[in-house]
């Protein structure tokens, strides 16, 4: 299909005036309850604005990364310090600023992997993890010298207006998700992405195809940790309301890796399917377990078996499709597409015939 | 000066022994990492659930040392069967990362597998071996090293030796190193691979069962114990991913390093620097020799 506007398709802007209808006018009339905002909606942008960074270098640029949540911690404690320290930068500036931050980060500890991959790589980013969450919990500073060890997050006020009730935050992560998943998909589809494929798929014929691998991998680098930074520190201000690094632990990196691979490798809609299920799935879990068993199964257990499942889908989803749920709602797409054309729906082309 | 210099040796020889607890943990993944090329990240999430079961069996349901060993290591065969079964043949052909990410995956079921059955809370594991100095050490050399220490060192040293001998004087390690060498080319003069390969996962299953036996007399058993595992992953590019004593003296390098950084450089930074040191470690080495020291050397191409 031919691009209508930059990059996007005319497919594409009927996706995204559809979801726009549905996030703008339809939740908002319809969910009234705060839990929805507060446990589900906000945590489920945030995580899914972090995952399309873990994306961007697995899934995009095929390298194995295990620090999302470092990048996170380190956008949000950067967030905090700017609006304490740098007051004029208003809301957004410091979002913009706290995600450039941990971008720098992320081109610090993206520099190894110019020299290895795999497993080696993991380790190498495994230190970013570490070491990020470390500095932040020994150096007073970043903490504002606070000792109880959690520091509430300050109220968002964007042009003199706050926007403290769950409905306005659900707006801002809405606007700064929106913002950076049409951005992503942009570079994903321009000669960003191209470059970033081409790297995954062999790099070292990407490179003597003339592809900088500095450049492209540092880039991915760079850009993933920004998506990671800016979304730390949206879960922070909008979801935890607090900022404590052990938030950000090295559980919340191998989330967002579940997340993203589960999700499906290489897709943006795979990280926001992704971060809904592993973000809804306990709560379905838990919802069993109180009105089903009535709370004769103990929160451990739950928690316990909630663990098997996911590691067993892994498994499950390496062996069959490796693509993820994504490629799972493709296939579903497909299958129903060529059944409506197959009973004489008019206009729908099967993909046979289009060969 | 003397004091001091017996200070540096208690916390390098102190160090040296705790990082033999890495070498056990990082025996495990060469293991597998030699017979298949695979890198089992469940490695630490075996440990913990070996060593989870052994206390539940021994505490739960009184069931003497011996035969709990024997009985939790016969779980760890099981695991390993269900796990070349269920995991590993079908992912034969895939690409190495997939197979990695389905082992992340394996770790998520171990860990919650040993907490549903188990319960959560810390367990004591007495191995009737104290974490105190051995009062002979402290009164000759004045060094006070624990005892714990030195039975790790020595149960370590007798696994090395006992897996080295195996892989490398038996018809078994020969199957190995060929399975490890190119396994189509092993499997088509006749080795059986799943036999191999149930072997290998079963002896990386009882190394996780020691190891975790070592780790839990110190540190109690607890989740805790699968991040501890993590720093097997320094040792491992830093001995190299393929080589037994690679594991070891990555293992010791590690161990010491951390000890002497956390106590002479440790004070200006606020302390704690052992949670990230072996990776900056590790960093350092990946950039000046990829392949660790003992590691073969890795080729690509087009």
């Amino acid at each position: 299909m031919k691009p209508v506007f930059m990059t996007y398709t005319k497919k594409d802007l009927i996706n995204l005036a559809v979801c726009m209808l549905l996030s703008v006018l339809i939740i908002p009339t319809f969910i009234k309850t705060e839990y929805w905002y507060t446990s589900i909606l906000i945590p489920w942008l945030c995580l899914a604005l972090a995952t399309i960074g873990q994306q961007i270098v697995m899934g995009y640029t095929g390298q194995l990364a295990l620090g999302a949540a470092g990048f996170m911690a380190a956008g949000a404690f950067a967030m905090f310090n700017l609006i304490l320290r740098v007051p004029d930068l208003g809301f957004v500036g410091s979002l913009i600023v706290s995600g450039l931050i941990a971008a720098a980060f992320g081109i610090l500890f993206g520099l190894p992997s110019l020299k290895v991959r795999g497993i080696y790589l993991m380790v190498a980013t495994l230190a970013s993890q570490f070491f990020i969450i470390w500095m932040i919990d020994k150096f007073g500073w970043f903490k504002n010298y606070d000792s109880s060890g959690i520091i509430t997050a300050q109220d968002i006020v964007i042009l003199g207006k706050p926007f403290t009730t769950p409905l306005a935050m659900y707006f801002v992560c809405l606007a700064v998700t929106t913002i950076l998943t049409l951005l992503a998909m942009n570079m994903a589809r321009g000669s960003t992405g191209r470059n970033w494929m081409a790297v995954r798929d062999m790099d070292i014929a990407a490179e003597s195809m003339g592809v900088s691998l500095l450049r492209t991998k540092v880039q991915a680098f760079a850009i993933s940790a920004f998506y990671c930074g800016v979304a730390g520190a949206l879960f922070a201000f909008c979801y935890l309301k607090s900022l404590e690094p052990v938030a950000f632990d090295i559980k919340l990196s191998f989330k967002i890796l579940f997340m993203c691979i589960l999700g499906g490798l290489g897709t943006i809609n795979g990280a926001f399917i992704g971060a809904a299920f592993i973000l809804l799935f306990p709560v379905l879990l838990n919802a069993i377990g109180n009105n089903v068993f009535h709370g004769a199964i103990d929160a451990t257990i739950i928690s316990s078996i909630e663990q098997v499942i996911f590691g067993l889908l892994m498994i499950i989803f390496m062996i069959y499709e490796p693509l993820g749920m994504a490629k799972l709602w493709e296939n579903l797409k497909q299958s129903m597409k060529s059944k409506l054309s197959s009973s004489g729906v008019k206009g729908v082309k099967t993909p046979l015939l289009k060969k | 000066m003397a004091n001091e210099l017996l200070f540096f040796m208690e916390v390098l020889v102190g160090g040296l022994l705790a990082g033999t607890m890495y070498s056990l943990v990082a025996l495990g993944f060469v293991l597998i990492f030699k017979a298949s090329a695979t890198f089992n990240f469940s490695q630490g999430a075996m440990v913990f659930f070996s060593v989870l079961a052994f206390c539940g069996f021994m505490q739960d349901f009184n069931i003497p040392f011996v035969l709990a060993f024997i009985l939790a290591a016969f779980l760890m065969v099981v695991v390993g069967l269900c796990t070349e079964r269920l995991v590993l043949r079908p992912l034969m052909n895939a690409s190495e990362d997939t197979v990695l990410m389905a082992t992340i995956g394996l770790g998520y079921v171990l860990e919650g597998l040993a907490q549903a059955a188990w319960g959560v809370e810390v367990r004591r594991l007495d191995l009737g071996i104290g974490d105190f100095p051995v009062p002979w050490i402290a009164d000759n050399l004045k060094l006070f090293i624990s005892a714990l220490d030195i039975t790790a060192g020595l149960v370590a040293a007798i696994m090395i030796i006992g897996l080295f001998l195996l892989f490398k004087y038996t018809k078994i390690g020969l199957g190995l190193r060929a399975v490890a060498d190119d396994a189509g080319a092993a499997s088509s003069i006749g080795i059986p691979l799943k036999h191999i390969m149930l072997l290998v996962w079963s002896a990386a299953g009882i190394v996780a069962l020691v190891a975790g036996m070592m780790w839990g007399a110190r540190a109690g058993v607890q989740f805790a114990l699968v991040d501890l595992a993590l720093k097997a992953l320094p040792v491992l590019i830093i001995g190299g991913f393929s080589s037994i004593p690679g594991a070891i003296i990555g293992g010791l390098i590690i161990g010491a390093v951390e000890k002497i950084l956390e106590v002479y450089i440790g004070p200006f930074f606020g302390g704690a620097i052992e949670g990230w040191a072996p990776y900056v470690l590790a960093i350092f080495f990946l950039l000046y020799r990829p392949e660790g020291l003992f590691g073969e050397k890795i080729i690509r191409r087009v």
